[in-house]
């Protein structure tokens, strides 16, 4: 049994202070890292024989748009089925330079779930294959996930946010 | 004597003909062939019978499910996750509930985790007999298929008899179910104990052993346990490749600890192997269903967070906090903490997850899902290159794409 405590010593000692933000929110072990060196983490977790975290579940963006200079965070949910372990790992990239490079070398099943994730947050994986709309019409011109495009009209009076929710 | 004019004599030589061009032809499967079980588009590249290669369209029926969550309270949310896996929508909903419990931190009594194993395994045999019997179809037997949603029907009775309703079940709240499960229920839920084995065994005797189906079905659209975990494969189609990975087993929610049952592997990961992989979890799944109905516990069937679950109606009337509590609730007023929570459970498909951020506003900041088939669908060309068009039916049928999941 893998604990939080033995891979992040392990990150810490391989990649130093390129591996930062240690946190456990409901015990799942999160942990920032740059975009350089978000390729050889996820390699390095992958061929590792004491991890073997073999199986990415989930590739997905997130936007703060109060972030300056961090605006996008793209995150990795990775698990390891030998230890039953679970790890997520985020890369914050500004919005000025919306690059990060592709996982679809280390894992077949990157190359869909960063096309989603440029579909709707317009982040663009270096190196991908095929990087285009997967979801949304080809002639779409912006990226519907982010957060200056509101549900619903914002010139709307009908409707009190104060009252009714967000 | 006239003159006979003789046919011209300017056959070319073979010298002369024209090349041959080696052209292959574009099929367009979809989006709205009956094969293609959802609407979602195949361009298919065939020499002949052949496919040479295939590119995959989807999102034909893409709502925006993640865009609209960010704007609702939770509890409006659970009727987004139904609309993703039709099939299996008590397995949406409850996973649904189970991953704002977790970031709220309310624990759910034990009757209720048993209600929602019991829906959950329920809704897991009616997914896992749509795909088999439709299996069968796509083989050309259709007398199964129709006599198994017959018991479907009575499945959908007791959803019915448990939360009102039949595909898009809505089922549960936050914090427990909606209501107790009723004699009725419980009535209908034993009968169907009963009554389904032998449905299940005369659908296996019409084609586990059928000489046609196995010739159909054994080594079409097989991919090996390294590529299916490579390609993000969970569920039954990932156990058919040989990896034993089951989330209700590696990490147990709802008390599927207590629970005894298998988790069938198969070999090969060909269409056969994934068809016989979800015959034998339809078996498991009752096994888990009986053990639920035999061993309900006592108690109530939601949890003492008043600030979350409704109040109960004449409560309402007769008392401040529970009015208060009932208005916070139906406005979502309710703010939930800030924090991350990822929670995943085991769809009819395979690892259904939710991804929610909250930033202690009354709707998440950010919600994504994880939705197996939208993640092993991708596979699809590679799985069915090389193999005939009847083929490449089978397999698609055999990965039971959701298009509702797909597109989300």
């Amino acid at each position: 049994m893998l604990t939080n405590q033995e891979v992040a010593e392990g990150l810490l000692e391989k990649f130093g202070d390129q591996v930062f933000n240690f946190e456990e929110p409901y015990g799942l072990l999160t942990l920032s890292t740059t975009r350089e060196e978000i390729i050889p983490v996820m390699e390095f977790l992958k061929d590792h024989k004491n991890y073997q975290v073999i199986f990415l579940t989930d590739i997905t963006g997130i936007q703060y748009p109060d972030n300056a200079g961090q605006e996008f965070v793209v995150v990795y949910h990775m698990h390891s089925f030998v230890h039953n372990f679970r790890i997520r790992i985020k890369v914050a990239i500004p919005e000025a330079d919306i690059h990060i490079p592709t996982a679809t070398g280390l894992f077949a099943s990157a190359n869909w779930m960063e096309r989603e994730t440029y579909d709707f947050f317009g982040i663009l994986f270096d190196g991908h294959p095929n990087l285009k709309r997967i979801l949304n019409i080809e002639e779409m011109d912006y990226f519907p996930m982010r957060k200056e495009y509101p549900m619903e009209d914002a010139t709307r009076e009908d409707k009190i946010d104060a009252l009714f929710g967000r | 004597m006239a003159d006979i004019e003789l046919l011209p004599h300017n056959v070319p030589s073979h010298s002369e003909l024209p090349e041959l061009v080696e052209e292959l032809t574009t099929l367009n499967l979809g989006p709205t062939h009956p094969a293609t079980h959802g609407i979602f588009q195949n361009i298919l590249k065939m020499d002949g019978e052949k496919i040479v290669s295939g590119e995959q369209t989807i999102g034909y029926i893409h709502r925006a499910f993640e865009k609209i969550a960010e704007r609702r309270p939770f509890y409006q949310i659970t009727t987004l996750t139904d609309r993703m896996n039709y099939c299996s929508s008590p397995i949406n909903n409850l996973g649904w509930h189970m991953t704002v419990e977790k970031l709220l931190g309310v624990e759910v009594p034990k009757r209720a985790q048993y209600i929602r194993v019991l829906m959950m395994e329920l809704a897991r045999i009616t997914d896992h007999i749509i795909c088999n019997s439709i299996l069968g179809v796509d083989t050309g037997a259709f007398t199964g298929f129709l006599y198994v949603m017959q018991k479907r029907e009575e499945v959908y009775e007791i959803y019915e008899e448990v939360c009102g309703a039949r595909l898009t079940t809505n089922m549960g709240r936050l914090g427990g179910m909606e209501r107790d499960l009723s004699s009725t229920a419980i009535r209908k839920i034993k009968e169907f104990i009963k009554s389904f084995p032998p449905v299940l065994r005369e659908l296996e005797k019409l084609l586990n052993r059928n000489r046609i189906f196995m010739d159909r079905t054994i080594n079409v659209g097989p991919i090996s346990a390294e590529r299916a975990l490579s390609y993000g494969f969970t569920g039954p189609n990932l156990r058919a490749a040989g990896v034993d990975y089951d989330v209700r087993v590696m990490n147990p929610y709802s008390s599927y600890e207590d629970f005894e049952f298998d988790v069938p592997i198969g070999q090969n990961g060909d269409t056969y192997d994934r068809y016989m992989v979800r015959n034998e979890e339809m078996w498991q799944s009752l096994r888990i269903v009986e053990q639920a109905i035999n061993n309900l516990p006592e108690g109530p069937y939601y949890a003492d967070a008043p600030e979350y679950y409704l109040p109960p109606k004449d409560e309402v009337y007769r008392n401040m906090e529970a009015l208060i509590y009932h208005f916070k609730i139906v406005m979502g007023e309710i703010d939930a903490p800030a924090g991350e929570v990822y929670h995943a459970v085991e769809g009819g498909n395979g690892e259904l997850g939710f991804y929610l951020i909250s930033d202690g506003g009354r709707a998440p900041y950010r919600l994504h899902f994880r939705r197996p088939s939208f993640i092993y669908y991708q596979a699809y060309p590679e799985m069915c290159k090389g193999s005939s068009l009847s083929d490449a039916i089978l397999t698609m049928s055999s990965l039971n794409v959701i298009a509702g999941e797909l597109d989300a």
